[in-house]
């Protein structure tokens, strides 16, 4: 479903003696997502996730390299493809001068949904995700795990047939990160291709049926999490995760 | 293309709705005080020909008005990018930078109308003469689409919100006293006032005094804000396309 062929992202750098250097955040990469299936990318901090996230979502220009959904360029098809994707950034983005409901009704009006279609689109998703009292709140006002949740409804408002979630659980308690889990379960089930970034290296062995590791840009693994662990003789994802990139990652 | 610049205004319409009251309120005030302390109190030791002083630095006041009024419209978009990330939104939708671009202009233009409404009105109460005509208001439109632009630009390009006040200091506040507002640039030295002369303001000051003085309009001055509305636009496109390579 989507193919990444030979991408690389390099950014101008100011280092400490504020001279500009080149750094390479994803190294010549090659890979393919399947669809509906639940893909986990991994690394260390800096590793490169994000920025593949933001390549992927046409967020970012690569600076050589083809990313193709469905067998179409995205440099060609970025209006047509960027209506198929879904986003979860890791940081909250919301625009701080809307409430909850016109947070919502602007995305729905930038992907173009139909007036009659937003309203009941709107409050299915706050009931789904729990937030349907919250459609005249303050999005300041709204607690971490709302918020997170808020997050997932505003990409889901245009029915994505594929969703990318950047650290989605990221400072969350454990009961929300578990039904934020089964949120993404659910998803799948209901057909939806999942792109997972995360730190915690048990919510990728719980939810993806593969998992891509990066290190400084480069992709240095790529299989199912139990094909992984039987290939380095590990108990577990963790296990692999310090053997190939050197570093204990948060649980 | 016109449903994206729609959606793009409607989120700047349904901000300015919620504070309305408070905005047209808050735009009284420097007026008020321009009004008074020009127009009424330092106008009545002045002599003009054409005219009282409070006559003659009504349009001023409009045109340096609606620059400060567009630009500090769109500087919002800074902080959505900085600070919030909120404009990411706008690069993961399937909208065309034009149809931002125009969106965020259309909003800075409502609020520079309603502003210079707000102006005339008080000026009408403080016995001022002038008229209006389409022309002032296709004036009015180009001035804050420029100035819009100058916002947009810097709201871009710069990283901090201390460089993004800078350019108020730097920019907005000497075309604010220089640009024919007060006094007529007729007096400055050459050097000065060919300087001047470059600026947008001052053509904007030039029209809108002519138009509201039943004087000629001056196509040169026209041309001239038509020129840096353009190529402000596309400085702004640029600028906003850039930010998907960083």
């Amino acid at each position: 479903m989507i193919e990444i062929k030979n991408l690389v992202k390099i950014f101008p750098h100011r280092n400490a003696n504020k001279n500009y250097t080149l750094k390479t955040a994803v190294d010549n990469l090659n890979l393919s997502i399947r669809r509906n299936e639940i893909f986990g990318v991994l690394g260390k901090n800096g590793a490169g996730k994000t920025t593949l996230i933001r390549l992927l979502t046409m967020q970012l220009s690569p600076t050589s390299g083809n990313i193709f959904y469905d067998n179409e360029p995205v440099e060609k098809n970025s209006a047509k493809i960027k209506r198929l994707i879904g986003v979860v950034p890791q940081h909250i983005n919301f625009d701080q001068e809307l409430n909850v409901g016109e947070n919502l009704e602007l995305h729905a009006r930038l992907f173009g949904i139909e007036k009659n279609l937003r309203r009941k689109k709107i409050s299915d998703l706050l009931e789904y995700l729990e937030l349907g009292d919250c459609v005249n709140e303050n999005v300041r006002k709204l607690s971490g795990g709302m918020k997170r949740r808020l997050l997932i409804a505003r990409a889901l408002i245009h029915e994505p047939q594929i969703l990318f979630l950047d650290e989605p659980t990221v400072a969350l308690d454990p009961q929300v990160r578990r039904k934020i889990w089964s949120l993404i379960e659910d998803l799948q089930k209901k057909g939806a291709t999942i792109i997972l970034t995360t730190h915690y290296i048990e919510e990728a062995e719980k939810l993806c049926q593969r998992v891509a590791i990066l290190k400084t840009g480069k992709l240095i693994a790529l299989d199912t999490p139990k094909n992984l662990c039987e290939k380095f003789a590990a108990k577990n994802l963790e296990e692999v995760f310090i053997k190939l990139t050197g570093q204990k990652e948060q649980i | 293309m016109l449903h994206d610049i729609g959606t793009v205004f409607w989120r700047d319409w349904i901000v300015l709705k919620k504070r309305l009251t408070k905005f047209i309120f808050s735009r009284m005030v420097a007026p008020l005080l321009y009004l008074t302390a020009f127009g009424l109190g330092l106008g009545r030791s002045v002599n003009l020909d054409s005219g009282s002083y409070l006559d003659f630095i009504v349009p001023g006041i409009i045109a340096l008005n609606s620059m400060n009024i567009s630009f500090h419209s769109v500087i919002s978009i800074h902080a959505e990018r900085v600070y919030h990330k909120s404009l990411e939104e706008y690069f993961l939708a399937p909208i065309s930078a034009t149809a931002f671009l125009i969106g965020k202009l259309l909003g800075a233009v409502l609020r520079s109308i309603i502003s210079t409404a707000i102006i005339i009105l008080l000026a009408k109460i403080f016995g001022a003469n002038f008229s209006l005509s389409i022309t002032f208001f296709a004036v009015l439109i180009l001035n804050s689409v420029i100035f819009a632009e100058v916002g947009f630009f810097a709201a871009m390009k710069l990283s901090s919100y201390e460089e993004m006040a800078q350019v108020n200091t730097y920019i907005l506040l000497p075309m604010s006293f220089m640009c024919g507002t007060f006094f007529s640039t007729a007096v400055l030295p050459e050097v000065v006032k060919f300087l001047v002369d470059c600026l947008p303001l001052t053509h904007t000051s030039l029209l809108m005094r002519s138009i509201t003085h039943g004087g000629d309009i001056t196509y040169t001055s026209g041309l001239i804000l038509i020129c840096y509305a353009s190529v402000g636009f596309l400085a702004c496109l640029k600028a906003f396309q850039k930010l998907l390579e960083e």
